[in-house]
């Protein structure tokens, strides 16, 4: 007698994009589920920041699907998109508003019965409740990245897609951001990250994959040597 | 040799092909109106630009429903030539439309002394006009050819659904300023050789509307191939 | 439908709150209006028309070239930061967000026009006296049908080169139909002309409203989702 499994979290079966002619990802699957840590490495163009995309919702595949729990992840049924939290090279937040109305707004946005409330705890947790009405226009770019996750995290999604999150961040503000992925993990959150330089989230990282010319390369759990696998990554995209 | 090079040329020959059927009839057209037909007491031999203006209007007025209809088709099925097929055929619209806002007022010159008049059929075909021009300076505008598709399927069902208000709007306008009766010859009163040359030239026209949609929709096949080839270098 | 409009109203909620911070829109679409107002004033020939002819259609013209200017921030916003992907990402019905563009954009077109109108009066020497509900509720009910139109357009032209220009091309000819409307009862309004010589063209309007607004909730996901 065979065990029911639970679907994963997030999973994708034969993503297919194209713009026009141009075939960007040309089938693609994945799954990743609760506590894990997909590492997506590729060269620029290779489509990383396409698959997010398609991942979270703001794309829709040429063919193919991504599921959250098993639903399909459609334009129609926005239900879906509440287990799902995007942290990218752009904030999404107004310049003109304070941290605290940007967070306000979002937690209206995703439901949250209690907005107000969402919105201190989060600007609690990284640190901003200081800043907290200071016009996002006036914020230090380290300040700003915490608004940023503040924002991604404020209705606790179970998928984190991350597109190199590490650029521009210190020593001491990657390692409290490792600190901070380490402990969505630990909640058992499903975490994507795209990243050029595997190093960053290397310790994290559960598995990792590497696209290339719109498909995996390599994919499969994370390996124990990264000067190894740089190796072999080198010789995958430049090769 | 691709499949789908083939078939873009394929497309191409048979719109050369009903072209020139149509640049054919459309010159037989013109043979029978200036010879075959009687000429108009009032307005005299101006009166034939007729053949060409009412075709035209009639051309213009096709590739409008053409667009509309398939960029509902399009945001349906998705298809991106669906969306080649829809602005080839407003490209076509354009020209018929100006072809009809030139005679038009070259025609109401002659035989009313204005040049233009706030009348239905012009006022509609300006108004179609505008919308081509704003279809096409929108494609113009944006690079994305996804997004390209998709903004201009918009503007083409809101334009197909402004065509009726526009209707109304001039009805409406006209009972309230009933505008000195205008000397016309209306169709059910049309001699029979009017009518028939009438006719033909709707059919000529048509054949090159046809003719000229499928041509630039090859055109565009073929672009569209050759762009998505330089991409994949 | 509670959640609709819940998130349609924070949607127009935050708008409202981001233009009163910044104010650089409405304000360039008031002062841009009262100017047309002074060159209409100077452009006219005082003893060849009398005011009230004229009225009404400086009045609306006026209305239309200030609603083209507010409409253009609106989602002008959305581009900085990637905001809308922001709001695109979260369990928002497209239509949701839609809805609560349009009632951003009529507070902010009713905002001039209340400014507008006075201002005409003065300038115009008009009385408008009985006239003037009827004048309120012919312009609420055109201005829902170029604001609806307006609102998906500037979604689409933002994302565009020569976003400004492109605005006013498309949005125009939309624009006749409810201007001609709102003109025409306007100046028999102002004439005191009885209800029935309106109904035809206050039943265009009502029409325009309805259509317009459906199509463009029908049609606006196709314009934000990729």
């Amino acid at each position: 007698m065979t065990e029911p499994v639970d679907p994963p979290l997030l999973s994708a079966r034969g993503l297919v994009r194209a713009f026009g002619a141009l075939q960007v990802l040309r089938g693609v699957d994945l799954e990743v589920r609760a506590g894990e840590l997909l590492a997506v490495a590729g060269s620029n163009g290779a489509g990383k920041t396409t698959l997010l995309r398609l991942l979270a919702g703001l794309m829709r595949p040429s063919s193919g699907e991504v599921r959250i729990r098993g639903r399909q992840l459609t334009r129609d049924e926005p239900g879906p998109r509440r287990a799902i939290g995007l942290l990218s090279h752009h904030t999404f937040l107004y310049d003109d508003l304070t941290p605290a109305e940007n967070l306000h707004f979002t937690a209206k946005l995703y439901g949250l019965p209690d907005a107000a409330a969402a919105t201190r705890t989060a600007l609690e947790e990284v640190g901003l409740a200081a800043r907290a009405n200071t016009p996002v226009r006036h914020l230090s770019r380290g300040l700003l990245q915490r608004a940023a996750i503040a924002r991604a995290l404020l209705h606790q999604p179970d998928i984190l897609l991350l597109d190199e999150p590490f650029t521009g961040l210190d020593a001491p503000s990657a390692d409290r951001f490792r600190a901070l992925l380490a402990s969505q993990l630990a909640r058992g959150r499903a975490l994507v990250l795209v990243s050029h330089h595997l190093a960053e989230a290397w310790e994290l990282a559960t598995h990792v994959a590497v696209l290339s010319g719109g498909r995996w390369a390599l994919e499969g759990p994370r390996p124990s040597d990264l000067n190894a696998f740089h190796a072999r990554y080198a010789e995958l995209v430049h090769g | 040799m691709t499949p789908e090079l083939l078939a873009a040329r394929r497309i191409i020959r048979r719109g050369q092909v009903i072209t020139l059927l149509g640049l054919l009839a459309a010159a037989g057209v013109y043979v029978i109106a200036l010879r075959y037909t009687p000429v108009e007491v009032r307005q005299g031999l101006a009166q034939k630009i007729f053949y060409v203006h009412a075709p035209a209007a009639w051309g213009a007025l096709v590739a409008f429903a053409v667009v509309g209809l398939v960029s509902i088709l399009y945001l349906w099925l998705q298809d991106e030539r669906l969306d080649l097929f829809a602005a080839s055929s407003a490209e076509v619209g354009i020209a018929f439309s100006l072809v009809m806002l030139t005679t038009g007022p070259i025609w109401g010159k002659t035989v009313w002394g204005t040049w233009w008049t706030w009348d239905a059929r012009l006022t509609l075909t300006l108004f179609l006009f505008f919308l081509f021009v704003g279809y096409l300076a929108l494609r113009a505008a944006v690079q994305d050819h996804g997004e390209r598709a998709r903004f201009s399927a918009v503007v083409g069902i809101m334009g197909l659904v402004l065509v009726p208000f526009i209707h109304l709007s001039v009805y409406l306008f006209r009972t309230l300023h009933p505008q000195p009766v205008l000397l016309k010859p209306s169709a059910p009163s049309m001699p029979p050789e009017m009518l028939r040359a009438l006719l033909s030239g709707m059919a000529a026209f048509t054949m090159l509307y046809i003719g000229f949609v499928v041509l630039r929709y090859g055109l565009a096949r073929l672009d569209n191939l050759r762009e998505g080839a330089g991409d994949a270098v | 439908m509670v959640e609709f409009l819940r998130l349609a109203f924070a949607i127009a909620g935050k708008d409202i709150r981001l233009e009163l911070r910044s104010r650089t829109a409405l304000l360039s679409a008031i002062v841009f209006s009262a100017l047309v107002l002074v060159v209409f004033n100077f452009a006219r020939d005082p003893t060849a028309l009398a005011a009230v002819d004229l009225a009404p259609s400086v009045l609306w013209v006026t209305f239309a070239f200030g609603a083209v200017i507010a409409l253009n921030r609106a989602f002008y916003v959305e581009r900085e930061n990637a905001a809308l992907d922001g709001i695109l990402l979260a369990p928002v019905p497209r239509s949701a967000l839609y809805v609560g563009k349009l009632l951003a954009n009529l507070a902010f077109v009713g905002v001039v026009e209340t400014v507008a109108l006075p201002l005409f009066v003065l300038f115009f020497n008009v009385s408008l006296g009985h006239a003037l509900p009827g004048i309120l509720g012919v312009t609420a009910l055109a201005t829902i049908g170029f604001v609806a139109v307006g609102t998906i357009f500037s979604a689409m032209v933002v994302r565009t080169r020569f976003a400004e220009l492109m605005l006013p091309v498309l949005l125009l000819p939309f624009m006749v139909p409810p201007l001609v409307g709102a003109v025409q009862v306007t100046a028999k309004l102002l004439a005191g002309r009885p209800l029935s010589e309106m109904m035809g063209w206050l039943r265009l309007l009502t029409l325009y409203d309805i259509g317009f607004v459906t199509l463009c909730i029908l049609v606006f996901p196709a314009v934000v989702d990729e």
